[in-house]
Parts: structure tokens; C-alpha cells; sequence
């Protein structure tokens, strides 16, 4: 368990007055307030700390404590609890213990680090503190999809804090998307609404196909000999292969369109983007006597 | 311990959708704000009321914006103007980060 310092957290000097605390502590919030930095994690982590700092400094009980103490605050509990021993052997009434659960009762609580806890005990935080809320938290969650999952709306049951709950995925949901699912969050106080759940759906990069929207692209290898004569290539679309026709003469680097293989698209039945296919004409290697012969034999003539 | 408050449930025409309201005394109360504060809100446009039986309530879908707004104004001592910009450029970060999503899954 590491030591917090708590003046750097606020960037303050050890000699800060209440006022230059508070000032501090107000600044900072501001900055990272989460209701300002939505969906950022680290602000959020940042402003627990803050809030673990402005906990300690602003109280001049904690402040006398955590400045008595400093970085060799283990040592001191030791001392302390030492000293509670031979206070309880003289059968002193008062207790460092004891101390401890009356002084700071109803702070800490699991928002607040190991360090703090430690230092200032386990109670709780009064309801009603930072980040009140009549209406439930929302949970954030996240869910892994691989490109062909999202091919077609499909039923899934996730387990989130415990509680089963079945969604539908809609076709064509896109990597980074997040739905709403209403209520799954958690729960309100003093009979307040829920929060709402939010899932967002990450969808892998298929090895196969690029996903551009409602599109796709892919490549696919072609012979020299279909792509000078024309004829036939079967290439793979999201669901299964399909043959197509090469017209004669085609060249490398071609785009063919396949109208409506792409991705479905979003909250619209039937509907679907297209697919693009790149040919990449693969020049043959390894030709025999014969091969290289009749190669011989087209370049003299097209010169 | 407060007792539990009712979420009221309006009755609408037909054709509207049931939407639950809550009262917005209920609100002033749990989160220790003048009503006016509210009101001033929602005449800043921030935040929708609906008055029945000259009792103002929020639908519960404005909620989460209202209380992210007490937050601001409790928390952080930001007053109903800043609020106002605030708002209106987490909006504008909002659709910017859309937009940074779809332009990332095109690379």
C-alpha cells in the first residue's frame, strides 16, 4: 500500500491555509469534475483523488493526523497501536481504537484508497455526499462482437453485476456503438429512478473484409490467365461464397461491385451496403520450358 | 430514514405515451436546491417541466441532465449561465467524439 501524498494531489505547499485548500480543491474539481469529462476514466479516477485529499486536508482532525504521521505512517500506527496496548494494560478507559471509530465514522467508503482506509478506518460515506444521486448510477459495460455476429440481429444474455439480461443485437451495429438499455442500471435512492445501462459494442477486425460504414471491401487473388481471358473467381462474403463473372482483359488493381453483400444496415430491415471486391492478378512463377515458351512467344508478338 | 417517494405516473391521451414524472419538490428536497433554481433551468431552456395541476414534475428522461446540473451548481458553484455553456459544449464534444469514432473505424 503506497503513500498518498496528498498536498502534491492538490498541489499545495504544506503550510496551505483552509482557504488556499479550498481554493486548490475547487480549481482542480472544476478540471475534472466527471459530469465535465463524461466517459473519461482517468478524470474520474483524478477526481476521487481529489475528493480523498479535500477529505483529509479540509478537516483539521484528519489533517493534524495524516501531517503527524506523514510518510512514516505505518511506523505511526505501530507506535500507535503500541501505545494503545500499555494504555489498555494501565486499563486506561480511553483507547486509540476507539478514537478512531467515533472520530471518523461515516467517511471513507470503497470510493476511497487502501491508504485512506488504513489511516482513517473502513466507515462508511454519509449518503448524500459528492456525487449524490436521486436517480440510479449507469453502468457502462462493453461487449465483443466479431464482424460476422453483427451480420444479423441475434439474441444474447449478459450477466452484468450479477443480473442476467437478455438484448437483442441489431444487425449492423457498428464498432464503437453504445445502446441504452433503460433501467438496468442502478438502483435510485430513496425510491428514485434507475440508471440506465450502457453497452458498447466493440467489433473485431475481420481478417477478411474492412467494414466502411454499411460497405465492405476485400481482395481477392486472381490468375493471370482469367484475368487476360476472362471466366470465373469465387469469393467469400459474409455469408458464404459466391462465384462471379471476370470480364477478358481484366486489370490488376480492378473494383467490382457486389450490390447488397455488404453490411445490413442499422435499424433498417432489408437493407443492406455493398461489397468490394480489389483484384489482385497473381503473375505465375515456377513456369515450365513450355510456359515460358509460349510467354516468349506473346511478348515478340506484342512487340 | 425518508420514506420511499412515489414516481407519478400521468395520464395522458391515448395517443401519448405514458412517461413517469417525478416531482420536483421531491428533487429540492433530496438535493437541498431552491425550487427557483430548477425553474430557472428549465426557462433557460436546460430543462423541460411539465405542470399538471400547477404541480411542476420532470420526465424522467431529463433527470440525469437536471441532476448532472445541481451537481454543477452544487459541487463546483458554477452559476446558470455557465451551466448553459457547459452544456451546450459537452453537447458539442459529444458529436465531435461521434464523429472521431466513425472517421477511426473508416483508417
Amino acid at each position: 500500500m503506497a503513500f498518498i501524498d496528498y498536498y502534491q494531489v492538490l498541489g499545495i505547499p504544506k503550510t496551505a491555509s483552509e482557504k488556499e485548500i479550498k481554493d486548490a480543491y475547487r480549481k482542480l474539481a472544476r478540471k475534472h469534475h466527471p459530469d465535465l469529462n463524461p466517459k473519461d476514466p482517468e478524470a474520474n479516477k483524478k477526481f476521487q483523488q481529489l475528493n480523498e485529499a479535500n477529505e483529509v486536508l479540509s478537516d483539521p482532525e484528519k489533517r493534524k493526523k495524516y501531517d503527524k504521521y506523514g510518510e512514516n505512517w505505518q511506523h505511526g500506527e505501530e507506535y500507535e497501536k503500541y501505545q494503545q496496548q500499555q494504555q489498555q494494560s494501565r486499563q486506561q478507559s480511553r483507547s486509540y481504537a476507539g478514537e478512531q471509530g467515533a472520530g471518523f465514522e461515516g467517511f471513507g467508503g470503497e470510493d476511497f484508497s487502501d491508504f485512506f482506509q488504513s489511516m482513517f478506518g473502513q466507515g462508511g460515506r454519509p449518503a448524500g455526499g459528492r456525487q449524490a444521486k436521486y436517480r440510479g448510477q449507469d453502468f457502462n459495460a462493453e461487449l465483443q462482437l466479431n464482424l460476422k455476429d453483427v451480420a444479423e440481429s441475434h439474441k444474447q444474455t449478459l450477466t452484468v453485476n450479477g443480473k442476467n439480461i437478455r438484448l437483442t443485437i441489431p444487425a449492423g451495429v457498428e464498432n464503437g456503438q453504445t445502446i441504452k438499455i433503460a433501467g438496468h442500471g442502478g438502483p435510485g435512492a430513496n425510491g428514485g429512478p434507475a440508471g440506465d445501462l450502457y453497452i458498447t459494442f466493440v467489433v473485431n477486425d475481420d481478417e477478411r473484409f474492412k467494414r466502411v460504414g454499411r460497405d465492405l471491401y476485400a481482395t481477392t487473388k486472381l490468375d493471370l490467365y482469367t484475368a487476360v481471358l476472362g471466366g470465373e473467381v469465387t469469393v467469400d462474403t459474409l455469408n458464404g461464397k459466391v462465384k462471379i463473372k471476370v470480364k477478358p482483359e481484366t486489370q490488376n488493381g480492378t473494383k467490382v461491385k457486389l450490390k447488397g453483400k455488404g453490411m445490413p444496415v442499422y435499424k433498417k430491415e432489408n437493407e443492406f451496403g455493398d461489397l468490394y471486391v480489389t483484384y489482385d492478378v497473381q503473375v505465375p512463377t515456377n513456369l515450365t520450358d513450355k510456359q515460358k515458351k509460349l510467354f516468349e512467344e506473346l511478348a515478340a508478338d506484342a512487340k | 430514514m425518508n420514506p420511499p417517494i412515489a414516481i407519478g405516473r400521468t395520464s395522458e391521451p391515448m395517443s401519448q405515451t405514458m412517461e413517469n414524472l417525478i416531482a420536483t419538490s421531491d428533487i429540492c428536497i433530496y438535493h437541498e436546491v431552491e425550487y427557483t433554481f430548477i425553474s430557472s433551468l428549465s426557462e433557460a431552456g436546460l430543462v423541460e417541466l411539465r405542470v399538471i395541476n400547477d404541480t411542476p414534475y420532470v420526465p424522467e428522461s431529463e433527470l440525469q441532465k437536471l441532476e448532472r446540473m445541481i451537481r454543477m451548481h452544487n459541487e463546483l458553484e458554477i452559476n446558470i449561465a455557465g451551466i448553459e455553456a457547459i452544456t451546450y459544449l459537452l453537447e458539442r464534444i459529444e458529436q465531435m467524439h461521434e464523429q472521431l469514432r466513425l472517421l477511426r473505424n473508416r483508417l
